[in-house]
C-alpha cells in the first residue's frame, strides 16, 4: 500500500488530496493508496472573504466550512497538529499520533509574525486573521476623521494585493459615508514602488492619484509606538496614524522549521517546476509554504496542487511524472467597492491588466461564493 | 577591520534580496558590514538606492561570473 500524507487543510492541501482522491479512485477501493490529511482545524476559512468582512459584506459564518464537507469520503482526515517529520525514518509525529508516509505533501502555510516589529500588536490592527478582521471592522465603522495608514511591514506576505484592495476600499467606504473629506490614507511599501510588478505600480499609483490616496515607498517599519501612535522606519522616518492597518510580517509553519525544511524564515526551497523539497524525492510543498518567487495566493496553491497531485498519482500507476508547474498565479484586484480588474501571470509572462470594470467586480463577489466549489476538486 | 556579515541570497528574485538586507541590517552592530549576494541584477540598483535612502554607506556593487557582490556598511 502507498500511504500519501498531506499536512495542512488550507487551498492547497485539501486540493491536492482531493485531486488524488479522483485519480486514484481505483487503488484507494484495492487498498493500494491511502490518502491522510492532517490539520489542526476542523474547518476552513477562506481567507479572502476577510477582505469583505471587514467592510461589513460578509459575515464570519459564510467564511468557514467543515472539512469533512469539502473533503472526498476516501480520504482519511486527522484533526491534529503536525509536529515535526522525520524524512529518514519517512514518519511525521502529531500531537496525536505519528504516521508513516511513502508521499509527503506539506501544506502547511504561511503564519503572521506581528511580534517582529515592537508595539505592532498593541497598537496596530489587520485583516489577515478573522479576530483581527472583527476587531478591524469595528473601528472602521466608528472612524470618524483622522489618518489611516495601511503599512505593509515585511515581504513576502499573503495575498500580494489585498493592501492595495483595502485602501482602494477604505477610499469608497469613506466617501459613501461622506467622511472621505475628513480622512487621510497613506499607504507605505517596503520597496522603491507601490507593488512587487510594474505594470500593477503603474496602475495603483494613477489610481491612487485620482483619490487623493497618499503613498510613500522603501518604508521598512521596525517599531511602532503605540503611546504616541507612531510607526518608527528603519529609514530614519516617523508616521503618525490614527487607525493603523498593518499586513505584518510573515514566516514560514513551524513543522517545517522544526524539521529543519525551511530556510531562516521557515519558507522550504522546492523545485520551481516539480515542487520537490530540495534533497527528499519523497516530499512536495504546495501554497504558501514554499519559497518559490510566486504570489503567496490561494490561486497559486490550487495550480500548484493540480501538478503535484498529478505527479504522484502518475508514480503510484507507475506512469513518468511529466507534470510542471511554470509560476501560473490569478489574482483579482478590486479597486473600490464596485470597480475591479484581475491578473494573470507565471514565471516568464508579465501580467496585462484590464481597465478596471464592474463586470470583474461581480465575478469575484460570485467567485467568494463559488469558491467552495474549488476546493472540494469541483471547479 | 569591521565585522562582516554574508547575505547569501543568490537565487532568490526581486526584491528577496533587498528584504534579506532589511532583515539583517535590524540585527547587526554599528560598523558592520554586509556583503549581499544576489543573482538578480535588479538588485545591483535596487540595493544602493534603499542604501541611499535608508542614510547607509555603499562600499561598493561588483559584478562577478553569475551574480552581483553589494557591499553595505550600516553606518547609523
Amino acid at each position: 500500500m502507498t500511504r500519501v500524507v498531506v499536512v495542512g487543510g488550507g487551498v492547497g492541501g485539501t486540493l491536492t488530496a482531493n485531486y488524488l482522491a479522483g485519480k486514484l479512485r481505483e487503488e484507494l477501493r484495492d487498498g493500494k493508496a491511502s490518502i491522510t490529511l492532517i490539520t489542526e482545524r476542523d474547518k476552513q476559512l477562506y481567507e479572502p472573504g476577510l477582505l469583505y468582512l471587514i467592510f461589513n459584506r460578509m459575515e464570519r459564518d459564510e467564511l468557514f466550512k467543515d472539512m469533512e464537507y469539502l473533503l472526498d469520503p476516501a480520504i482519511e482526515l486527522r484533526i491534529e497538529r503536525a509536529l515535526k517529520v522525520d524524512t529518514d525514518a519517512k514518519r511525521i509525529e502529531t500531537t496525536e499520533a505519528e504516521y508513516d508516509y511513502d508521499y509527503l505533501v506539506i501544506a502547511t502555510g504561511s503564519r503572521l509574525a506581528p511580534e517582529e516589529i515592537p508595539g505592532l500588536k498593541e497598537a496596530g490592527h489587520w485583516f489577515y486573521s478573522l479576530e483581527g478582521a472583527e476587531r478591524l471592522r469595528d473601528e472602521i465603522a466608528k472612524f470618524e476623521e483622522g489618518k489611516i495608514v495601511v503599512s505593509i511591514m515585511g515581504i513576502p506576505h499573503k495575498c500580494p494585493v489585498a493592501p492595495i484592495e483595502v485602501t482602494f476600499m477604505l477610499h469608497d467606504f469613506f466617501k459613501l459615508h461622506g467622511r472621505r473629506e475628513s480622512v487621510e490614507i497613506l499607504y507605505t511599501y517596503p520597496i522603491n514602488n507601490v507593488f512587487l510588478m510594474p505594470e500593477v505600480a503603474d496602475l495603483v499609483r494613477q489610481y491612487f492619484d485620482e483619490r487623493n490616496i497618499k503613498y510613500k515607498t522603501f518604508f521598512n517599519p521596525i517599531e511602532v509606538d503605540p503611546e504616541n501612535k507612531k510607526i518608527i522606519t528603519l529609514e530614519g522616518e516617523e508616521e503618525d496614524f490614527d487607525l493603523l492597518i498593518a499586513i505584518p510580517p510573515h514566516k514560514g509553519s513551524e513543522l517545517a522549521i522544526n524539521s529543519n525544511l525551511g530556510d531562516k524564515n521557515g519558507w522550504i526551497p522546492v523545485d520551481r517546476h516539480t515542487l520537490r523539497v530540495e534533497g527528499h524525492d519523497d516530499i512536495y510543498a504546495v501554497g504558501d509554504a514554499t519559497n518559490l518567487p510566486v504570489s503567496k495566493a490561494g490561486s497559486v496553491a490550487h495550480f500548484e496542487a493540480e501538478v503535484v497531485s498529478e505527479n504522484i498519482a502518475a508514480e503510484i500507476k507507475g506512469l513518468p511524472p511529466t507534470a510542471r508547474y511554470f509560476g501560473k498565479a490569478m489574482c483579482f484586484i478590486e479597486m473600490g467597492s464596485e470597480l475591479a480588474t484581475y491578473i494573470w501571470f507565471d514565471y516568464e509572462t508579465p501580467p496585462k491588466l484590464v481597465k478596471p470594470n464592474k463586470f470583474i467586480h461581480w465575478s469575484k463577489i460570485a467567485y467568494n461564493r463559488m469558491y467552495w466549489l474549488t476546493a472540494r476538486g469541483i471547479l | 577591520m569591521a565585522e562582516r556579515v554574508l547575505v547569501d541570497a543568490r537565487g532568490s528574485f526581486c526584491p528577496g534580496p533587498l528584504m534579506e538586507l532589511v532583515k539583517t541590517i535590524r540585527d547587526v552592530e554599528v560598523g558592520t558590514e554586509i556583503e549581499v549576494l544576489s543573482s538578480d541584477e535588479s538588485s545591483a540598483k535596487d540595493i544602493p538606492e534603499w542604501v541611499k535612502k535608508a542614510g547607509q554607506e555603499l562600499i561598493g556593487v561588483e559584478k562577478r561570473n553569475d551574480h552581483w557582490s553589494i557591499l553595505v556598511k550600516r553606518v547609523k
